[in-house]
């Protein structure tokens, strides 16, 4: 599904270039849950943001479903997105002049389809996150948790092949982190595959493969069970 | 890429973002863009009233709707009388004053002139011979009287005075114009027409913003033709008025056919405007383009600086829409929806305001310029080609600012990094 080759990433400032992703190898199936994992500055976001289409690497081969992904366009790019990916920030990036509602509905209205049936789908998407009291809240009337569980359901509503998390827990209490994961499992349970980048052990454990990454490199990968 | 499926997305978020802004700043936006449409017609739409105001009133209360005038190798209109029954048997023609007009000169203070050296208080003027109720009807001019009376028929050594003719409403001293001093109604004038004198009393003083009222001495018409030696009916102006709708070159072009034109000079109201006049109301429209030129441009300055700040201000958010798959194209568009509902917003209320209230009201009271009662000219085709260039301007101001915020790297807007 997903084929990385010899990906490299660096950012100048000035004079100065720092090197984040150094040449790394990787392939991701179809169905898999994958945890990305790491210290601070590991290159664990940088590295999903590649895969995902956000930025362009600077060196290295992305394919997706064999396609070569460097040689498509800016728009081919965002419709890349727009079809295959699902995506969730750590820090939700809901729009905040839109209700729940239309938040999920947005990707779907852009792929033309008609604004009963997205609506109908979004909603149907949001009740699967426990949301289907909380419709035409805007972001600011809900709470963090609910807020990550609207993205979700924004990420899920158009049933991407993938679906991209960075840190989706990383600003939520521990009970709403349960609730959040367990959407993960049962999404996984149903053969969604899901790149999630975590630095939480324990929620890393729902993952059935742990790719470490060190310094721009995979230094290690653990193939486990999910619990 | 402008497909119909990024105009209704970009309508989608343009709604939203619109319903949801702070409506203080939504209310401020569209407050400037009502006074930039003001700018753009109210201020040129006065200037060319202000002359408009003029050629109206020299209309109304000089040449009425067509005038009949001497040729200019005549001393006055043959065949005056067959003429007016002409006009008279007209069915378009609802009044007509005919007048007499001689240059004269008019004498005061003589009674208290006690040195023979000391330089006589007189003026020229033009003497003109009325039929008081006539011209009335047609020029209206009675209501002009700011001192003393209108005259009746049989004010018979009675005149009024042109309010330019009398130092107290003309105070200027040019060597090659002199007013009366110590002139109200009643007080004794001496009249000099052809070489005739005669003593006249003051029965009112008129005050008009034309000219032709203002400058004249008026008399009845019967007594100006004796003075004069004129016994054959035959006169120097005819007004025409016409019936509420006529277009006066139908009357002129009428009576053209009969041959009046081989006689006297026979003119619309526009026929008799001067060049000069044309040339000020183009003159003044290009002032007022020109000023609306620039309350133009400082309207797309104020909608960039708007879209601007609001597109920076909301990048992050860009960055979101176009991560999670929604063009470019469909962005900018919802910020030209944005500008457009910003302008078309002010415009309406500006349209509003000027037909329902300022140019109704403008028109019952006219602006009091000195030479002119302003009025609003403010024709529909002009103003809506206005709104036109206002709707433009606002979008093409709307989309830059929109279009260099959305070309910014998406990740690098969703995490707010240079």
């Amino acid at each position: 599904m997903i084929e990385v080759q010899k990906l490299k990433k660096s950012f100048k400032d000035g004079e100065s270039t720092t090197e984040v992703l150094k040449g790394i190898d990787f392939v991701a199936k179809s169905g898999e849950f994958i945890a990305i994992m790491g210290r601070s500055g590991a290159g664990k976001s940088t590295f999903l943001y590649q895969m995902s289409l956000l930025d362009e690497p600077t060196e290295g081969i992305i394919f997706i479903d064999k396609i070569n992904t460097q040689t498509l366009s800016t728009n081919e790019k965002t419709d890349f997105r727009l079809s295959l990916f699902g995506y969730i920030f750590q820090d939700y990036a809901l729009l905040p002049e839109m209700t729940a509602l239309e938040n999920v509905a947005l990707p779907l209205l852009m792929q033309n389809i008609k604004e009963k049936e997205a609506l109908a789908k979004a909603s149907d998407a949001l009740i699967k996150v426990g949301l289907g009291k909380r419709l035409d809240n805007l972001p600011s009337q809900l709470s963090g948790g609910e807020q990550q569980r609207v993205s979700i359901a924004r990420a899920i509503a158009h049933e991407p092949k993938i679906l991209f998390a960075d840190e989706p827990t990383a600003n939520l209490d521990n009970e709403s982190s349960r609730v959040i994961m367990e959407i993960f499992r049962d999404l996984h349970r149903k053969g969604q595959t899901i790149i999630m980048v975590t630095h939480e052990e324990e929620f890393s454990k729902n993952a059935e493969r742990i790719v470490h990454l060190d310094d721009g490199r995979i230094v290690k990968e653990i193939i486990q069970k999910p619990q | 890429m402008f497909s119909l499926l990024n105009i209704r997305i970009g309508f989608f978020l343009a709604k939203r973002q619109i319903r949801r802004s702070s409506r203080w700043t939504t209310t401020l936006i569209i407050f400037v863009m009502f006074f930039t449409f003001l700018n753009l017609v109210v201020v040129s739409g006065i200037l060319v009233g202000l002359i408009q105001g003029a050629i109206d009133a020299v209309r109304t209360h000089y040449t009425s709707d067509v005038i009949i005038s001497t040729l200019s190798n005549k001393t006055y209109v043959e065949n005056s009388p067959e003429i007016i029954s002409i006009v008279k048997s007209l069915p378009q023609v609802e009044a007509v004053t005919a007048r007499y007009l001689e240059g004269g000169t008019v004498e005061a203070n003589y009674k208290t002139r006690t040195d023979e050296k000391e330089k006589p208080n007189t003026a020229t003027a033009s003497i003109t011979g009325i039929d008081p109720v006539a011209e009335d009807s047609v020029s209206g001019i009675s209501k002009f009287i700011i001192e003393g009376e209108y005259l009746t028929p049989q004010d018979y050594d009675q005149v009024l005075v042109g309010s330019f003719l009398v130092e107290k409403y003309l105070p200027i001293d040019s060597p090659g114009f002199s007013t009366l001093r110590n002139v109200s109604p009643g007080t004794k004038i001496r009249i000099k027409v052809h070489g005739v004198e005669r003593e006249v009393t003051v029965k009112g003083i008129i005050k008009a913003k034309v000219d032709e009222v203002s400058l004249r001495l008026f008399m009845i018409d019967s007594q100006l033709k004796s003075i004069i030696g004129r016994n054959d009916y035959n006169v120097d102006e005819i007004s025409i008025k016409l019936k509420p709708g006529v277009d006066p070159s139908i009357v002129r072009d009428i009576l053209k056919r009969n041959g009046v034109d081989r006689v006297a000079k026979v003119q619309t109201y526009t026929d008799a405007q001067p060049k000069f006049i044309k040339d000020m109301v183009n003159t003044f429209a290009l002032l007022g383009n020109m000023l609306s030129s620039i309350g133009l441009v400082v309207a797309s300055i104020t909608i960039f600086i708007v879209i601007f700040i609001n597109a920076i201000t909301r990048r992050k958010f860009i960055g979101i829409l176009k991560g999670i798959g929604i063009n470019e194209r469909t962005i900018e568009i919802s910020y030209i929806f944005q500008s457009f509902f910003y302008a078309f917003c002010g415009s309406l209320i500006g349209i509003v305001t000027l037909y329902v209230f300022l140019q109704p009201a403008i028109a019952a009271h006219p602006i009091d310029f000195p030479f002119s009662d302003g009025i609003l000219v403010a024709p529909i085709g002009g103003t809506m080609l206005r709104v036109g260039l206002l709707m433009i301007t606002t979008i093409i101001a709307g989309f830059i600012p929109a279009r260099m915020i959305v070309r910014k790297n998406t990740l690098d807007s969703i995490l707010g990094r240079n």
